[in-house]
């Protein structure tokens, strides 16, 4: 068989399972992939992961045709032979490998900066929700809600600044609004991750790590420590919810009344707490 | 050689720490509502670490056990009873101050029933997340005449004592904590004794 033959047959093969593959990734696999489509930001991150599939796809299975079609054609019978002899300065296939995976690579780096800073003026909110630090690339426009997260071994809780500062045990977020997580810690180093929201930043003692997030539905999410913490950073986990903005509002003035006796103690709300993770220790 | 020595020596004590629990103290078995006595002390006094922080619980036969694994009822209300023989530290989350998940929102600290403790006279807390129970735990007073420096701890040495109650719901184990880091020398307070099973946190086996 010849060789314009043979790589027709594999071209043809290659060409009808990437498709066939393509729409499996688009329309099976796609509406399965991870983070989900609970916020804007998960979204994204959901699309760029089927865009990724989609572009692995081709490449995956082009391997693999080739590896089969290696396996049913050359395949050693009998005898062991010699090698062939090595094949040298092909430049066509040279210039053509470099440029694809360069061109590829080149795309993919602009996508997944693009979703990095995204601007906040977009649907999306701002940035890919992973902490940024005190001083995020990107800002959204539309004075966000307030969420500070704080991590002790082996529990969150949460203080809501534009609430005269209530702190809570539980998660809770109005859907259809653009939050502006504060994420610190009390002790060691944890990390917040809102696995549904597509969140995921660094609790980091004496710092303030930013992620920001915009909402869409009403549901309730996974919240997990991220980073191993201790003896019970397995148990560290709990639930969020996204509400509508009536429960929200009826649900943060139930905060204030139940948790008034302590609020007494809190001190003021500050975007750090212990400059030096110093604690009353015992 | 070697290496796999080193390598099976490390697995053999991350196992070993991993599961090995102290032993279950039984409260009760019977639905309904059970009495859990406890005891917190500055130092144990006894090996393997005299020096650290712990609890220890009374069992059905009104002895003291060095354990944190106990087991309740399901769908049961259970009467706490915590002897705090330790000195005040402080509150790390002021949050905290306030009893959460009790019946009646409310505690009773030397018999006078408070909604909330300043932060910077606790000394422990008993905490159950996933029950949604904190209680802070009043220290006792730096110049209180006959302080415990053994354990167990006598009704006649220094101490407060605080009542509270909660229902337990489904079977399941709930690990429960103190969350002021009290583990004293250790970085930040959160060594030793905090991350150790058998001292400042346990399991609830709601059976």
């Amino acid at each position: 068989m010849d060789d314009r033959r043979m790589l027709t047959r594999i071209g043809i093969v290659w060409a009808v399972l990437s498709v066939i593959g393509i729409l499996g990734v688009i329309f099976l696999l796609g509406p399965h992939m991870p983070p989900g489509r609970e916020s804007h930001n998960a979204s994204d991150q959901t699309q760029v992961n089927i865009l990724l599939s989609v572009i692995m796809t081709p490449i995956v299975i082009l391997v693999w045709v080739v590896f089969g079609y290696s396996m049913l054609n050359f395949r050693q019978r009998g005898e062991q032979i010699e090698d062939g002899a090595p094949i040298r300065g092909n430049s066509t296939i040279q210039v053509g490998w470099v440029s694809t995976t360069a061109t590829i690579v080149l795309f993919l780096a602009a996508i997944g900066t693009y979703e990095l800073v995204e601007i906040g003026s977009t649907a999306s909110g701002a940035g890919a929700a992973g902490g940024q630090g005190p001083t995020p690339i990107s800002v959204p426009t539309d004075h966000p809600l307030q969420v500070q997260v704080i991590a002790q071994q082996w529990q969150f809780t949460y203080r809501y600044p534009q609430y005269g500062g209530i702190e809570t045990f539980s998660l809770v977020l109005p859907v259809n609004r653009t939050v502006q997580f504060n994420v610190t810690s009390l002790d060691v180093i944890h990390s917040f991750w809102a696995y549904q929201l597509g969140v995921k930043a660094d609790a980091v003692p004496g710092a303030n790590n930013i992620a920001f997030v915009r909402t869409k539905e009403t549901k309730s999410f996974e919240i997990r420590c991220a980073e191993l913490c201790g003896l019970w950073h397995g148990y560290m986990s709990a639930r969020g919810e996204v509400v509508s903005g009536a429960k929200f509002s009826a649900w943060i003035q139930r905060q204030q009344v139940l948790n008034a006796p302590a609020m007494h103690y809190v001190p003021p709300y500050r975007k750090i707490y212990f400059p030096q993770p110093y604690g009353r220790a015992g | 050689m070697g290496l796999a020595l080193s390598v099976g020596l490390i697995a053999w004590y991350i196992v070993g720490y991993v599961w090995t629990l102290p032993p279950t103290v039984t409260i009760s078995n019977t639905p309904g509502s059970a009495n859990l006595t406890l005891q917190t002390v500055a130092s144990y006094g006894r090996p393997p670490h005299p020096d650290w922080v712990s609890y220890l619980v009374k069992n059905e036969q009104g002895q003291w056990v060095h354990s944190t694994v106990w087991q309740v009822p399901a769908n049961s209300i259970i009467h706490v009873t915590v002897l705090q023989y330790d000195g005040a530290s402080g509150l790390r989350n002021p949050f905290l101050s306030q009893p959460r998940g009790v019946i009646g929102g409310v505690m009773s600290v030397n018999g006078r029933l408070l909604h909330v403790l300043p932060d910077a006279l606790a000394s422990h807390t008993f905490t159950i997340p996933d029950l949604g129970v904190n209680v802070p735990l009043k220290g006792v007073g730096d110049n209180a005449p006959n302080q415990c420096a053994v354990t167990p701890c006598t009704l006649s040495q220094a101490h407060v004592t605080v009542k509270f109650a909660f229902r337990t719901g489904k079977r399941g184990w709930y690990r429960w904590q103190c969350f002021v880091p009290c583990a004293a020398g250790w970085i930040f307070g959160n060594g030793g004794p905090m991350q150790t099973v058998g001292w400042m946190d346990g399991y609830l086996k709601v059976v």
